[in-house]
């Protein structure tokens, strides 16, 4: 079999796995939205529309490309009055769902 | 916490507002004209001509009111969308108008100069086809030489440009033994996204069904490739595959329902629910030339025609599953049973069902024919009656 050419420029792609010490941001592609005429928020990817909860939708928003994971949970531990560790556990179990499907980047 | 869901997707209605009512994404063929000449190509196969093309000002029109509309998406294709020269004038309006772009392309007539250009007016996303990994293979299946080297050359240009990429891989008897190689181009390129995309049999594909359909063990492999590779390659290369009905159980849900989610727009700007809708008879499709597009939406008899469930016979009528696959596909229905109305012979509940999915059988064991190849006019259909 006569394969294409060489490999791609990109650099070797591996998973990104997400910590309390990931800094994560959107990606220039990703966009999170309020819809008005639907009164939701949404996120517009790459042939992709995600309906993201409230929750989700809060963390994003603090997916500045500065502020860490565990540093997020902190502002969120103290605006819901609820165990950092649980936020913790939760939101790096989201973000890791959101990193798989290309939402957010390191 | 739940997870982060599809939108469009999901059955889950939305509010009987107008603009909550939107469709998530619009088709925007803005050309039949294509360099190459996929024998499963999507068009009708009746193409429409250049002098009958919507000029850019049209476009741009459309753009505006697909986002007032509230209207997300812009799949900008074809044909081949980059042999308009001004795409770039319709990506720069569509993105300030708050929309997202997609280019849909097969690459073979993009520079890199004018991907950046289309970057530079806002285009968000490419997805980018291929016939094959296998360079002479691909050549073949889409009649145009150098085409696979010049799409491999593309897709470097793409992340060069720190674009997102998917790949679009149609796949069909003729290159299902490359799955694997295919997988693995797709990461090498740097695409975030692949369709491995079964050939969906209407159009050029309904012609050509015979020289494309796998068998089913054939199929089954592919399956069981894609749950492997995605799990492989979880956070590296996110997998659609879209299956072929023939070997399905139940029906697809067709555009997500007829009038509920996608909206289509044809080189001469005539507004359809679905991009092979012109093959039903006795329907009146509207234009953007005539009439605003929100009020096609809302209130165009093609739109009306099979929206919801009211239209529906049995078994659609009374089964559970009727908001969940909407009946399946109305062209289909109509292209092998005579009746749009009825059920998709996809289906298993549809009486037609076993005859159908026979064809398929029998279809894949026989040696394939040549392809007729999708070309403008009288010169595809002479090989093929």
């Amino acid at each position: 079999m006569s394969e294409t050419g060489k490999p791609g420029t990109a650099p070797p792609r591996t998973r990104l796995m997400i910590s309390g010490d990931s800094v994560l941001k959107l990606p220039r592609h990703i966009k999170l939205k309020h819809d008005q005429g639907r009164g939701i928020w949404l996120i517009l990817a790459p042939e992709r529309v995600f309906e993201p909860d409230e929750t989700s939708v809060e963390v994003l928003k603090l997916c500045d490309g500065e502020r860490p994971v565990s540093a997020i949970a902190k502002v969120l531990a103290d605006q819901f009055q609820a165990p950092v560790e649980v936020i913790l556990a939760d939101i790096t179990e989201m973000l890791q769902d959101l990193a798989d499907k290309g939402v957010v980047t390191s | 916490m739940t997870d982060t869901q599809m939108l469009s997707r999901e059955a889950a209605p939305l509010e009987e507002e107008a603009c909550a009512r939107a469709p998530v994404g619009l088709l925007a063929e803005l050309t039949h004209r294509c360099p190459l000449q996929c024998p499963y190509c999507s068009n009708p196969t009746e193409l429409e001509r250049a002098n009958t093309e919507l000029s850019t000002a049209d476009w741009q029109s459309v753009m505006r009111q697909a986002a007032e509309l509230g209207i997300l998406q812009i799949h900008l294709s074809g044909g081949e969308p980059t042999a308009r020269r001004d795409l770039e004038e319709i990506v720069e309006t569509a993105a300030k108008s708050g929309l997202y772009t997609n280019l849909i392309t097969a690459g073979v007539l993009l520079s890199r100069e004018r991907l950046e250009k289309l970057r530079d007016a806002g285009l968000d996303h490419v997805q980018l086809s291929i016939q094959d990994v296998d360079v002479e293979n691909a050549d073949r299946i889409g009649a145009y030489k150098g085409g696979a080297k010049k799409k491999h050359e593309v897709a470097g240009w793409v992340r060069e440009l720190d674009m997102p990429l998917t790949v679009n891989a149609p796949i069909h008897r003729q290159n299902i033994e490359n799955l694997p190689a295919i997988i693995d181009y797709a990461v090498d390129v740097g695409a975030g996204r692949l369709e491995v995309a079964h050939i969906q049999y209407y159009a050029w594909a309904l012609k050509n069904r015979a020289a494309l359909m796998p068998t089913k063990e054939a199929f089954m492999k592919t399956a069981e490739i894609v749950k492997e590779a995605k799990e492989r390659l979880k956070g590296i290369l996110v997998i659609d595959f879209v299956v072929p009905d023939y070997y399905a159980k139940y029906p697809k849900p067709c555009m997500g329902g007829w009038g509920r989610g996608i909206i289509n727009v044809t080189p001469s700007g005539r507004v359809l629910p679905c991009h092979a809708a012109e093959s039903l008879p006795g329907m009146q499709f509207d234009n953007v030339r005539d009439r605003p597009l929100a009020d096609i939406w809302l209130n165009g008899s093609a739109f009306e025609k099979y929206r919801g469930t009211d239209w529906m016979k049995e078994p659609c009528r009374s089964c559970d599953r009727r908001e969940i696959d909407f009946g399946g596909c109305r062209c289909q229905a109509f292209a092998l049973t005579g009746d749009a109305a009825n059920t998709d012979p996809a289906c298993s509940l549809s009486p037609k069902h076993e005859e159908w999915a026979k064809v398929a059988e029998v279809e894949s064991h026989k040696p394939a024919p040549e392809f007729v190849y999708r070309r403008m006019g009288k010169a595809a259909n002479a090989t093929s009656e």
